[in-house]
């Protein structure tokens, strides 16, 4: 396997749906690809004691986050035949109905993509040091807890 | 030895700092943790764990690095 050094997976603000594209616009060149599978995480406008969310500011510890996606990465590659793998996640102000996490998987086969996927999104949530602040429209707010 | 402590979330919010330097003399996770909540009595009901080195460690290991880090729980995606 060749070896990736950590790359910085966050982004200033929302990821936008032109990135979005322009990433899948540059996997036309890499004809091995049989399947593409994306997650893309959206900021959700929920309704907590009549309150409605209408963004998340998110922070992280971003040296050991930068470091537990590497290892998630890493470990995907081990335990998946994919080609490529790219992490994309917000710091900052997303508001609610704009994307704040986008995964993207690629393989010859599209098993592999679809159990790859799932995979990397459940172990970004459980182990990667992000914290999101729900900004309510009042300007109050509370801590999001992944459910 | 000196430590960086580093706080996120809500627990930068009952400390009012993201991060501050604490003089520590003792050994354990816990004895620091004890030192902390003498002097941010909130923190002690929040639930939150430990970094060193960047990893999670429990509350009965050794303190060997200088950086600390208070981690609430995570809520990326």
């Amino acid at each position: 396997m060749k070896e990736r050094k950590p790359k910085n997976v966050f982004k200033e603000g929302a990821i936008s749906s032109e990135f979005i594209g322009n990433s899948i616009a540059k996997h036309q060149s890499k004809t091995s690809i049989g399947a593409h599978n994306i997650f893309l995480g959206q900021v959700r406008a929920d309704v907590i004691e009549d309150k409605t969310v209408a963004a998340i500011e998110y922070t992280a510890y971003e040296d050991m986050a930068n470091e537990k996606f590497h290892e998630i990465r890493e470990a995907t590659f081990e335990k998946f035949n994919l080609t490529c793998m790219h992490i994309y996640h917000s710091l900052g102000t997303v508001k609610a109905g704009e994307i704040c996490l986008f995964v993207f998987v690629s393989s010859p086969r599209r098993k592999e993509v679809f159990k790859a996927l799932e995979y990397v999104v459940e172990e970004i949530k459980a182990k990667v040091p992000v914290f999101g602040k729900e900004v309510f429209e009042d300007s109050s707010h509370q801590w999001k807890v992944n459910s | 030895m000196l430590l960086n402590i580093k706080y996120f979330g809500m627990l930068a919010e009952i400390t009012n700092c993201n991060e501050e330097t604490h003089e520590f003399s003792k050994t354990s996770v816990n004895e620091l943790l004890a030192e902390l909540f003498r002097k941010y009595p909130e923190l002690e009901a929040k639930d939150f764990k430990v970094a060193q080195n960047h990893e999670i460690v429990s509350n009965d290991s050794n303190i060997t690095a200088p950086e600390i880090a208070l981690l609430p729980p995570f809520s990326g995606g």
